[in-house]
């Protein structure tokens, strides 16, 4: 059983219904570590040290964060400056989390069709998401697909069970194990993973 | 004064207390002298309103100061009384031994015969415990080397009172009658017997306040009647009183035992708040009875030789007090107020002068001439204490501080530090935990001792001095931080850097509001207000415990710093207009008034749109955009925060 850690940044979750509602669903479920950095760190002064010895527990790193600005709240960017370093995570010496996997939850006010080539955003958000694939390949990690949530601006209240289903689901997929890696390279979203019927839009 | 009704000679006595203590305090006098004087109008001599009485009221009175020693000793850990034990014993036995034998000769080679010589001696080298206690309680000086020594001769004279009572029998002549009306349990007992039922007594005192009192206070709380908690604290204390008297032993004494033995219980304020308007009302009396008592027909009779008893008597007292005081090491300013404040003879004067002229150690005309000079010392106390506060203290404090050469300094460092107080202390160890030498300027010479004694490099100095200032390194230096105590300090040493150093930068603690203000107006650009941020941070803990995001608080302390300082600096610019009447206090709240109007009209979290995504979905035309909660308070997403780490 893999061991899951959420690194989560939202620096208004008090305004947020998606996250608050993901959140909410995922409360309990075994072998998963939820990580609320805005709350830890309100002052952005991270903990390298302790961040470090919570990445060495942990099997699977998840960064759960809306998608501001094609990227991550500050924080996750203040998080990865001060506690990727080199020697530990990544260099020479750097193999701490090698064999670890890393990936992004992610929400984002566009839909999928937005983010195409040709679309409203202009590139996909694989292609967005390119620093984090690299800080992982950096760090002798395995980068996941994506879990993506998309339109929540249009999304309903009808709709909220569902995606917080699907991300329980996908969390719960992951710490079993139940992906295998040809699912995973295949796989554009986690969420297609899930069950065939899926549309998140 | 028969005709007078109770509640006539009542009014008068808390007219006259009502009339002249609050003048006498206006004054700078003290409320002692306010009471002294108000008896004086009152008596005999001036208006006539209460004549032959006043004795005794005073004997009366007298309890008020057994409920002082009870409301001191309930203020006292057992473990400071402890603590005082050799300046009791050691201050306290010598002083006495010493005066009664020094004026004992005195007054026998004044033509005294020696058994009224030494009964005078005796009597004389007694203290007022009630005056003594009041004023420097007053003052604030109880704490104070000087204050701790006076306390501890006073009570050490509560303890040879028993004593003396003892020894003035065997000193009447032959024949007189050694009856003194009062009789006690002890009249008749052999001596060891007398002894054990002293040390009886007190043992009794002391287990009952462990084990008797104690669940009786807590069985009368739970009763729930304000004013029976009252009549129980007033009981225990007259119980002690009777006990004591009966055993022969002093009243005072055994309520300050009955006070240390209670001084741990939890209801120890409740008591103390209890006691002390009677005891205060007690001591008033007391005082004016003082006054009234004084007899001066006696006086005016025959003023010099009067006024040269008093003070020839107050100065022996004093000299001996000081001698003492230095070979117990006071410093020159303490040992001043410690002699000048114990140099009067103490109310227990009273008693022993009516106990000799009833048994005829002294002669009715002496005894009533020594009570009177007992009187007067005691109505110089207060006159003698503001002297010293007048003129003595201040030219003290000023030469001690002159002797003290400011330090050479012999480093030059980037920062200099003006002041070490409570916030130079944290600004001190911060920069030097970030190893950014500082150079540590204060005027406080206690500190800077303290400071040597851990090994920190500080200087003594005036950092308003300009010679100081530039020995500190002030014209290479690149940052002053002035955390001086006072805003006369800070403003001193703000104008000297400005016209001498403009090459320094600035940063300026002060303490509240208006001192911002007159900072602002010196030009000053770093201006920390002491209890901001620590307000503030308090603030968004409250927010975060209630159940905001710790985020979101955080964010909403720092904005509502911002906003504050903003409000501050544009209510400055308006001040300067009207600055002449501004220092009045209505002014004050009126400013304070429009800073909480403006804090009212921007609240931050309406500010962050980026976040909020409110627009958006109403861009997409949502029609759930309402749902969205706009109030900070989100517990519920809270609690799935902390099951889940």
């Amino acid at each position: 059983m893999a061991k899951i850690l959420i690194l989560f940044a939202h620096p208004a979750l008090e305004k947020s219904r998606i996250h608050a509602g993901l959140l909410k669903n995922i409360k309990g479920t075994q072998g998963v570590t939820l990580h609320d950095l805005y709350e830890v760190y309100p002052d952005l002064n991270v903990d390298a040290d302790r961040e470090q010895a919570l990445l060495l527990q942990h099997d699977i790193i998840l960064f759960q964060h809306p998608f501001y600005w094609y990227s991550a709240p500050a924080i996750i960017k203040q998080w990865q400056d001060l506690v990727l370093e080199h020697g530990w995570a990544y260099g020479h010496t750097g193999k701490a989390l090698s064999g670890k996997r890393m990936g992004n939850v992610i929400s984002t006010g566009g839909s999928q069709q937005s983010y195409t080539v040709g679309g409203h955003h202009g590139y996909t958000i694989h292609d967005f998401l390119l620093p984090f694939r690299q800080t992982a390949r950096l760090c002798n990690m395995e980068y996941l697909p994506p879990f993506v949530i998309h339109g929540t601006h249009r999304l309903k209240r009808q709709d909220l069970p569902f995606c917080c289903m699907q991300y329980r689901e996908t969390l719960e997929a992951l710490r079993d194990d139940k992906y295998t890696p040809a699912m995973l390279q295949e796989a554009v979203y986690l969420n297609d993973l899930i069950a065939q019927t899926s549309d998140s839009n | 004064m028969n005709e007078h009704s109770f509640f006539f000679t009542a009014m008068i006595y808390l007219a006259a207390a009502v009339v002249c203590v609050p003048v006498a305090k206006k004054l700078g006098l003290g409320s002692v002298l306010g009471y002294l004087l108000a008896g004086i109008f009152i008596g005999p001599n001036v208006m006539g309103f209460i004549g032959a009485e006043g004795q005794d009221i005073l004997h009366f009175a007298e309890f008020g100061v057994v409920m002082m020693l009870f409301l001191i000793g309930i203020e006292l850990e057992p473990s400071l009384l402890w603590k005082l034990r050799a300046p009791i014993v050691g201050l306290g036995g010598m002083q006495v031994l010493i005066s009664t034998a020094v004026i004992s000769v005195i007054a026998w080679w004044m033509g005294q015969p020696w058994n009224a010589a030494l009964a005078l001696g005796m009597t004389f080298s007694l203290s007022s415990t009630a005056i003594v206690l009041q004023i420097l309680k007053e003052k604030g000086w109880m704490p104070s080397a000087a204050g701790q020594s006076a306390f501890s001769v006073l009570l050490f004279q509560d303890i040879a009172v028993i004593p003396m009572l003892a020894i003035f029998p065997l000193l009447a002549p032959v024949g007189a009658a050694t009856s003194t009306g009062g009789h006690t349990f002890r009249d008749g007992l052999s001596g060891w017997m007398q002894t054990l039922m002293v040390f009886g007594a007190v043992i009794t005192i002391i287990l009952a306040g462990r084990y008797l009192v104690r669940p009786l206070l807590r069985l009368v709380a739970q009763v729930r009647v304000r004013e029976l908690f009252t009549t129980f604290a007033l009981l225990l204390v007259v119980g002690i009183s009777v006990l004591m008297t009966l055993v022969g032993l002093s009243p005072a004494l055994g309520a300050f035992l009955g006070g240390v033995v209670l001084a741990n219980s939890e209801y120890r304020h409740e008591l103390e708040s209890d006691i002390e308007p009677f005891k205060g009302l007690l001591l008033g009396l007391f005082f004016i009875a003082v006054g009234a008592s004084i007899d001066f027909h006696l006086i005016l009779s025959q003023p010099l030789v009067m006024l040269g008893l008093v003070l020839a008597l107050m100065m022996v007292k004093c000299l001996i007090l000081m001698g003492l005081g230095k070979v117990f090491k006071l410093s020159t300013d303490q040992n001043l107020l410690f002699g000048y404040s114990l140099s009067q003879v103490g109310e227990f004067a009273f008693v022993l002068l009516s106990f000799t002229r009833q048994t005829g150690i002294l002669p009715d005309a002496t005894a009533s001439m020594m009570t009177a000079v007992v009187a007067l010392s005691m109505a110089f106390t207060p006159l003698v204490i503001l002297l010293y506060e007048k003129l003595l203290q201040p030219r003290f404090t000023i030469t001690e501080n002159s002797t003290r050469e400011a330090d050479a300094i012999d480093e030059k460092n980037p920062v200099i530090l003006a002041g070490f107080g409570k916030t130079g202390n944290v600004i001190g160890r911060f920069l030097l935990a970030n190893g950014v030498p500082t150079t540590i300027l204060d005027l406080d010479s206690d500190r800077i001792d303290m400071l040597h004694n851990l090994g920190i490099r500080a200087y003594y100095g005036d950092a308003s001095r300009q010679d100081l200032l530039h020995a500190a390194g002030a014209a290479e230096a690149k940052i002053i931080i002035i955390a001086t105590d006072t805003i006369d300090q800070t403003t001193e040493i703000v104008k000297v850097v400005r016209q001498h150093f403009p090459n320094l930068q600035m940063l300026v603690k002060a303490a509240t509001i208006p001192d911002t203000f007159d900072l602002m107006e010196l030009g000053v650009l770093h201006i920390y207000r002491e209890s901001l941020d620590t307000s503030l941070r308090m603030g968004a803990d409250a927010l975060h415990m209630l159940g905001f995001r710790a985020y979101n608080a955080r964010r909403a302390a720092s904005t509502f710093r911002q906003h504050d300082e903003k409000a501050l600096k544009e209510l400055s610019a308006l001040r300067d207009d009207r600055k002449t009447y501004l220092n009045t206090f209505k002014e004050r709240i009126e400013e304070m008034s429009t800073l909480i109007q403006t804090d009212k009209v921007k609240p931050w979290n309406d500010e962050i749109l980026s976040w909020d995504e409110r627009s958006l979905m109403e861009e997409e035309g949502n029609p759930e955009v309402g749902e969205i909660p706009d109030t900070n308070s989100s517990a519920e997403i809270l609690n799935v925060k902390k099951e889940n780490t």
